[in-house]
């Protein structure tokens, strides 16, 4: 049998897995959710035809987005996570004794409950007891808080689709609100290799950095996004990505890791020069308004 | 109305036939079911252009309809309630104007709010009828001109018993709505026809929670926008009529200014869209009006804004209030609405209808989804935190009494001359002023140009405001008659 699962990564470029049988279809008010066993990805997730995260690669985004900011910030005490109903972020968050509280707002139900069915080994990071999760819209959860959270992580993926509201002004606006006098923010940042997905990351570092006084961005290579090349955000009010960088202390939690090390959180700063020219007339243009 | 019959879209079918007929196409227009624009093709895609046909026998023709035409004429009247339905495809703005030429002729009166559309005025101009305004009242907080108090259109009855008709916005562009029940009851014991403008009332036909459509209140002829609350293409309208009024005369009316040479996309969009608003407009404007109320309540509670709905109904100039409408008055956290609008649009990639001095107004429809709302409301608190201020009260009104001084007509065509705007008090302006939208005359040729009004356009256009009207578009001049 030839089965095979394909996303148009551009009008012109097609990512093809070989699928070993579909496991799960079903459409709720927000998205239809797909599930896939492949031979090479293993068990993999897909929202309205995209893939969202497959057993192969998913450490390395929720390692990269939890790891990062915790390296920096001194004291995370309350953190809330927006999107990311798998679990995945919250089961990387909960090897931090010092975390109080987790906030995970999901507005999909449907996502949470597949996630539980067919990816347990990431939604258990839901069951942790200092984790709440909340059906509901992320910019209205936001709504009206200030001054609650140390961290936020952005764990949507698409500018475009159902969460759209999680990459505008009025988003990292709240986020700014939401956040203590030295809160950090990271996101995902998409991907700059294509020239269609180029515009929507170039608007995300404008927002970003209109809102936060620091506003860096980093990379990873996740091979099933497009291009296989990805990009996070790290907004922050007060702790700067690698200036405040305490290895010492990270490496001395001793937490096992499969992407992150301090030495690759450098690293991950460090980006291609066609990367770098984007963002900084991005900055540019920015401060001459 | 007959549901049954309603799952029918004649002219919808009828170009489904001619589809796969596969006719040679040896007439226009030219391109030829797009072999001769590739360009066109590739923009509007090939299921569009294919419909872009000529009037011809299996098809009707809207200039003379008797058959998919007129079915699907009478299925719209069915649907709303009238007895006769006119499918426009010049805008609502044909709709409006059909329905002045057919009840005033020259020198005849026409009592009518002065907050009316600007192709209201237009159609004084074209058959050189007499306006005799309503003053509607103003809302002092937030500053917009409100319904007709019934007293008040009575008295003009009485005053002027020569006139032939009254025009009524059924709702304004705000939502607003005059107790148009008695209005026609008073109109019709003195003679007189009503019209209601409702470009902003389609939604009124298919819910009965919503206020009162013109048809049901018994008015005579309704200009409704099908393409606003409707669904349909833009520039695709209707026009109703009660059987008072005789239909061949309409016919010829309509038939004086209107193509001969009607877009299928837009009738075929009026018809399709008359379906679903039978089959469905009472679920979808059930959804439309919670998203609003839900926007609203939402709104309120960042503080600062007011978002404002049924609680400013008063029995009067505020018969009813269109609860699908989501205005906000912004000016209490020190920013106009069209700051406020600009900044949406700028800042956070939300375009909302409008804004005037004083409020906003976000168009809610079919078409909205609850995490748009979301984002609106979002932005709406980010705005307050990043930009709002001490309010100040300069300019709240946004309505100010007119003198007349000449009809529309005369003042038209009367010998003017280009006079720098600041000299011009005292003078009678010869052309339109107006904001758009919403396309509300701040001077209609004829009246008489105060201070306050000279004031009040250049703070508007300060703030921003898109100024049209006057053949100097700048503003700095304006034609004024000799």
């Amino acid at each position: 049998m030839d089965f095979w699962f394909s996303e148009m990564h551009t009008g012109n470029v097609k990512m093809s897995i070989r699928v070993d049988k579909q496991l799960f279809s079903e459409t709720s008010d927000f998205q239809r959710i797909d599930v896939f066993d492949s031979p090479e990805f293993g068990r993999f997730l897909t929202s309205d035809g995209s893939v969202i995260f497959s057993e192969q690669d998913e450490f390395t985004y929720d390692e990269m987005i939890v790891h990062v900011p915790m390296a920096v910030h001194p004291n995370v005490r309350n953190v809330l996570v927006i999107g990311g109903g798998d679990g995945g972020v919250a089961r990387e968050l909960s090897h931090y004794e010092e975390i109080e509280h987790i906030d995970v707002v999901e507005p999909d139900e449907l996502f949470v409950k597949v996630c539980r069915e067919f990816f347990p080994d990431n939604s258990k990071g839901l069951d942790d007891p200092r984790v709440s999760v909340i059906n509901r819209d992320g910019l209205r959860f936001l709504r009206g808080k200030q001054d609650e959270y140390d961290l936020i992580i952005n764990d949507s993926t698409d500018p475009f689709g159902h969460t759209a509201g999680l990459f505008t002004k009025e988003f990292y606006g709240s986020c700014y609100k939401a956040l203590r006098s030295d809160g950090i923010m990271v996101y995902q940042h998409g991907s700059p290799f294509f020239d269609e997905d180029e515009e929507a990351c170039r608007a995300m570092h404008r927002k970003a950095s209109k809102s936060f006084p620091i506003s860096r961005v980093y990379q990873a290579h996740i091979p099933t996004c497009p291009s296989g090349y990805w990009l996070f955000g790290f907004a922050s009010k007060k702790y700067h990505p690698l200036h405040d960088l305490d290895a010492k202390r990270w490496n001395a939690r001793g937490l096992k890791t499969w992407y992150y090390t301090t030495n690759l959180h450098t690293g991950a700063f460090m980006l291609p020069k066609y990367v770098e020219d984007l963002l900084e007339e991005e900055e540019r243009a920015e401060k001459k308004l | 109305m007959d549901i049954e019959r309603q799952r029918s879209a004649p002219v919808y079918e009828a170009l489904e036939r001619f589809r796969k007929q596969r006719v040679v196409p040896f007439d226009v227009p030219g391109h030829k079911r797009g072999r001769g624009n590739p360009e066109l093709v590739k923009l509007l895609g090939e299921q569009c252009v294919s419909l872009d046909v000529n009037s011809m026998k299996p098809l009707d023709n809207l200039c003379h309809p008797v058959s998919v035409i007129y079915e699907a004429e009478q299925l719209a009247a069915d649907a709303f309630g009238a007895a006769h339905a006119y499918f426009m495809v010049g805008g609502t703005t044909s709709a409006v104007q059909s329905m002045i030429l057919t009840a005033c002729k020259a020198g005849d009166k026409i009592i009518l709010p002065r907050n009316v559309h600007r192709s209201v005025i237009n159609a004084l101009v074209l058959c050189g009828a007499i306006p005799v305004y309503v003053n509607p009242d103003v809302d002092n907080h937030i500053g917009i001109a409100l319904g007709m108090e019934t007293s008040l259109v009575e008295k003009a009855m009485i005053d002027n018993p020569d006139a032939v008709a009254v025009l009524i916005n059924n709702p304004t562009y705000y939502g607003i709505c005059s107790d148009i029940r008695s209005i026609v009851t008073l109109a019709h014991k003195h003679n007189m026809l009503v019209l209601a403008d409702e470009a902003h009332g389609t939604h009124l036909y298919f819910h009965e929670k919503l206020p009162v459509s013109a048809m049901e209140a018994g008015a005579d002829m309704a200009a409704v926008s099908m393409h606003k609350s409707g669904g349909s293409l833009t520039q695709s309208s209707l026009l109703l009529l009660n059987d008072t009024v005789n239909t061949r005369y309409v016919e010829q009316i309509i038939n004086l200014t209107q193509t001969t040479s009607a877009s299928y996309l837009l009738l075929s969009s009026l018809d399709i869209s008359r379906r679903n608003l039978a089959l469905r407009g009472h679920e979808s404007f059930e959804k439309v009006s919670s998203m609003a109320e839900y926007a609203r309540s939402e709104i309120n509670s960042i503080g600062g804004y007011y978002a404002y709905g049924k609680d400013i109904v008063n029995g009067g100039s505020i018969f009813d209030y269109d609860v699908t409408k989501l205005s906000v008055y912004t000016r209490d956290m020190g920013l106009t609405g069209i700051e406020v609008y600009d900044l949406l649009r700028d800042e956070y990639d939300i375009q909302i209808e409008f804004g005037d001095i004083g409020n906003i107004l976000a168009y809610i429809s079919i078409g909205d989804r609850i995490q748009d709302i979301e984002r609106l409301v979002g932005a709406l608190e980010d705005i307050k935190r990043l930009y709002s201020h001490e309010p100040s009260r300069q300019h709240n009104a946004e309505y100010i009494t007119p003198i007349v001084a000449a009809t529309p007509q005369k003042a038209f065509y009367s010998d003017k001359e280009l006079v720098p705007i600041r000299e011009t008090a005292g003078r009678i302006c010869g052309e339109f002023v107006m904001c758009y939208p919403p396309g509300i005359p701040i001077l209609a040729p004829g009246e008489q140009i105060t201070e306050e009004i000279i004031d009040y356009i250049l703070y508007a256009k300060e703030k921003g405001c898109s100024m049209q009207g006057p053949e100097d578009p700048d503003i700095s001049k304006l034609n004024v008659l000799k």
